[in-house]
């Protein structure tokens, strides 16, 4: 995996690019594709989803619609396009129908920065595998996927409903919190990559090593940004069924409320797209270095981009695993979460990473030797157990006991112990 | 230039024409039987009580205050990390490495003090309970 950087593939590339024709069919072609993927895969997160919770409470889930249930979100996606659209009185009707497009649209754009698989040299010219190769990269990312919240935010309030209105402006609150760490996260790796290039970035981590590795505390921080951030359990609150019916968009119908999983969705995976891109290496195959260097044929495209697949399928997968091990925040333990635990780390790991690294290039080591990345594992490896194990002991995401006075805990629990001593006796 | 951005535009054109047409072909589709119970808001079963669109906690207005703050600051931060390689060397990068002896602690301490400078106003709201949700 460790290479001089001039031996990657899309720093130095024999191949040449091409020309503007290709490039617009190419670029459609790919978009097709992709877009088709893309829903196609929603899709089947939304059946995924539904199966691996199944799964996990031991039930057997969507089992009628074809084999294994697999027709079930053909079915899906016909109800709800043959469902009657309905329009409770008082909602806003101009932001009510615009607002399931503005979750839409912005969750279909973002993916279009992520590389997918190593370029192609075609006999065409060069085709890289990714849909817009923009110079601003994932500020890109960040930039539309912040737009999302407007979809969201309109929704809950031209419902003219409580319930959607409060969904909505928790999501809003709770989208714009997470923002902050997530963005703040993605600078420790500019540190190493040295640019917002996503093609750089992945290059970056094939001459060294994956990010989460070398930036453990920044991964964290970014997926649980990235959990917040796509009102996922444990910080579904926009949505939370037992106390908001469901949130902002408790009173959409048909497919105008079908925009809203899609969104979701389409945003899960987008995020997984993001951490694997960032830190996770993109399209790259571990402990190997041959799909990293030329000549890059077809076949290398597609094994990388069965690769990236995996990756995304495993971190999807993780996605739905967490809704069913961690129960949900209360709204003030994850404001308290965002503002209080992850800001500051995510401020004090960008100075501890760069005086980190600022020490070890001082010691004159190469960034691809094995001690240069043995080193900065290490420390954040202690930042790590630091954080877990001594930054938040039950003080600030903490059950709502813990927060009482310690004799004050002592002396409900003597209240509880002796009335439980009385009915004992009496019966 | 057209061939950084035009596969954008594309893109957004051709998401927003699919958006349009899934949500025509859902109302196309279908017909609108409404009945005035249907219209109303669904809030449990429960007549709705009033409106819902009355004044709502001011908190939510502080943190989206804080956000604008805070992601500034991040915005400043980010062509820092970009540029950091550069701005700890005192001369021009060659091929994208310093040398460890021109290694210079420039971009760092300049980090520190904008941090510092962060820490105060992030105490100085911290200490007035803008942070504090309940």
């Amino acid at each position: 995996m460790i290479l001089p950087t001039p031996m990657l593939l899309q720093v130095a590339d024999p191949t040449v690019a091409a020309s503007t024709g290709v490039f617009l069919i190419a670029t459609v072609v790919k978009m097709l594709a992709i877009f088709t993927l893309y829903m196609v895969g929603v899709a089947y997160t939304t059946l995924a989803e539904r199966k691996i919770s199944a799964w996990i409470q031991d039930r057997h889930g969507p089992n009628r619609v074809g084999p294994w249930g697999l027709l079930q979100v053909a079915a899906d996606g016909v109800k709800n396009i043959m469902k009657e659209e309905t329009f409770p009185g008082d909602v806003y009707k101009p932001l009510f129908l615009i607002a399931p497009a503005l979750a839409f649209v912005p969750a279909m754009i973002t993916w279009a920065v992520i590389p997918f698989a190593a370029p192609w040299g075609s006999p065409w010219g060069r085709i890289d595998m990714v849909v817009a190769d923009l110079p601003i990269g994932f500020l890109f990312t960040l930039a539309i996927s912040s737009l999302g919240v407007y979809g969201i935010t309109l929704a809950g309030w031209s419902s003219n409903n409580k319930y959607a209105l409060l969904g909505g402006l928790r999501a809003s609150a709770q989208m714009i919190s997470y923002e902050i760490a997530m963005g703040m996260s993605t600078v420790a790796v500019l540190l190493l990559s040295g640019n917002v290039h996503m093609s750089q970035i992945i290059d970056q981590q094939v001459a060294t090593n994956w990010n989460v590795i070398l930036l453990s505390v920044a991964f964290l921080l970014f997926l649980v940004s990235s959990f917040a951030e796509t009102n996922r359990v444990p910080f579904d609150l926009p949505e939370a069924e037992s106390e908001l019916i469901a949130g902002y968009h408790s009173e959409y119908s048909a497919m105008k409320f079908s925009m809203f999983p899609i969104a979701e969705y389409a945003n899960i995976i987008t995020a997984s797209g993001l951490m694997i891109t960032l830190f996770f290496g993109g399209w790259d195959i571990p402990f190997t270095s041959w799909d990293n260097v030329g000549p890059h044929t077809g076949l290398k495209s597609a094994i990388t981009f069965a690769f990236f697949l995996l990756k995304v399928v495993a971190f999807v997968f993780f996605f739905i695993w967490i809704r069913w091990t961690l129960p949900r925040f209360r709204y003030d333990q994850l404001m308290a979460l965002g503002w209080k635990i992850m800001l500051p780390i995510a401020l004090l790991y960008i100075v501890v990473i760069a005086s980190a690294i600022l020490a070890l290039d001082a010691t004159g080591l190469s960034r691809g030797t094995v001690a240069y990345q043995g080193a900065l594992f290490a420390v954040n490896l202690v930042l790590l157990v630091l954080i877990v194990f001594v930054l938040d002991r039950g003080r600030l995401i903490s059950p709502a006991y813990s927060r009482l006075e310690r004799e004050r805990v002592a002396r409900l629990r003597l209240m509880a112990q002796q009335s439980d001593l009385a009915t004992s006796r009496e019966s | 230039m057209e061939r950084t951005y035009l596969p954008v535009l594309l893109l957004v054109g051709f998401v927003i024409a699919n958006a349009v047409l899934i949500l025509g072909l859902s109302h196309f589709l279908t017909r609108a039987r409404p009945s005035p119970v249907k219209q109303q808001p669904y809030e449990s079963g429960i007549p709705p009580l009033g409106d819902a669109r009355e004044r709502f906690s001011v908190k939510f207005y502080m943190v989206a205050m804080l956000f604008i703050v805070f992601d500034i600051e991040t915005v400043f931060m980010l062509p820092w990390g970009v540029y950091f390689r550069q701005l700890s060397c005192t001369v021009p990068l060659v091929n994208n490495v310093c040398a460890a002896s021109n290694i210079s602690f420039f971009g760092l301490g300049e980090m520190i003090v904008f941090m510092l400078i962060l820490l105060v106003g992030y105490v100085y709201v911290w200490k007035k309970g803008a942070l504090q949700w309940d």
